[in-house]
């Protein structure tokens, strides 16, 4: 099983990534992948920075995926996520987890966004109308990890 | 000497991303306790403790857990990863 996490500025190519992603192995029947966007509600957004710590991150996202790999049965594992100055409708990350059945993959997909957005070391912070503030975790984003 | 690192609204208060203290500190409260008693600055990141997260040596941890061989203690806000 192979754990590949990026942690990076640059921009990645979503195509790209989820059409190579447990590319020739026939043993895995189902691929799933989740894109996180910078969402504009109500096009106030001027732009988001996001900040993090590096060599945690990559350890904490490593960690995850690897408690994913331990809890279903996966072929592949994939997560990249940007740091650094992002636009509106920019793709902030992505993550894909394959399995020979769709349960397996879907299942680890969630449990890897919960933890990736409380327990990974990132920090969001908006632009909006000139003035600059941190994203708030919410409440419910601790919540959605009792159910694992 | 021990590498204390801030993230997002607390490196912003402090007004610096990292910093290498001597401290007798046993427990990362101990440490709080100490760098609160410092400066205003100190003690508007720390003043409410429930709103932070702390790591030790790049791992999540605790404010009651020891600082026996840690050489890196990081200060941040709750994650907003994703």
């Amino acid at each position: 099983m192979a754990i590949d996490v990026r942690v990076q500025d640059a921009p990645f190519d979503f195509g790209a990534e989820a059409d190579s992603f447990a590319a020739g192995r026939s043993d895995l029947g189902a691929v799933v992948t989740f894109t996180g966007i910078v969402r504009d509600t109500d096009g106030a957004l001027d732009g988001m920075e996001i900040e993090h710590y590096p060599g945690m991150t990559e350890k904490a996202l490593q960690k995850i995926a690897a408690e994913a790999e331990a809890r279903w049965s996966l072929g592949e594992v994939l997560v990249i996520h940007r740091f650094g100055k992002l636009a509106a409708g920019e793709r902030i990350m992505m993550v894909a987890t394959a399995s020979a059945h769709r349960a397996h993959a879907f299942e680890a997909a969630e449990y890897l966004m919960d933890y990736l957005k409380s327990r990974a070391p990132f920090w969001k912070k908006e632009r909006a109308g000139g003035a600059e503030s941190w994203v708030a975790a919410k409440d419910a984003d601790e919540t959605a990890l009792k159910r694992w | 000497m021990i590498d204390v690192l801030y993230f997002a609204w607390v490196r912003e208060r402090i007004g610096l991303p990292k910093e290498r203290i001597e401290t007798s500190a046993t427990t990362v409260a101990d440490l709080v306790a100490e760098l609160r008693e410092r400066e205003e600055r100190y003690e508007a990141a720390f003043a409410d403790l429930s709103a932070l997260r702390v790591a030790l040596d790049q791992e999540l941890s605790d404010f009651d857990a020891p600082l026996a061989d840690v050489r890196e203690v990081a200060f941040f806000p709750p994650m907003t990863g994703g």
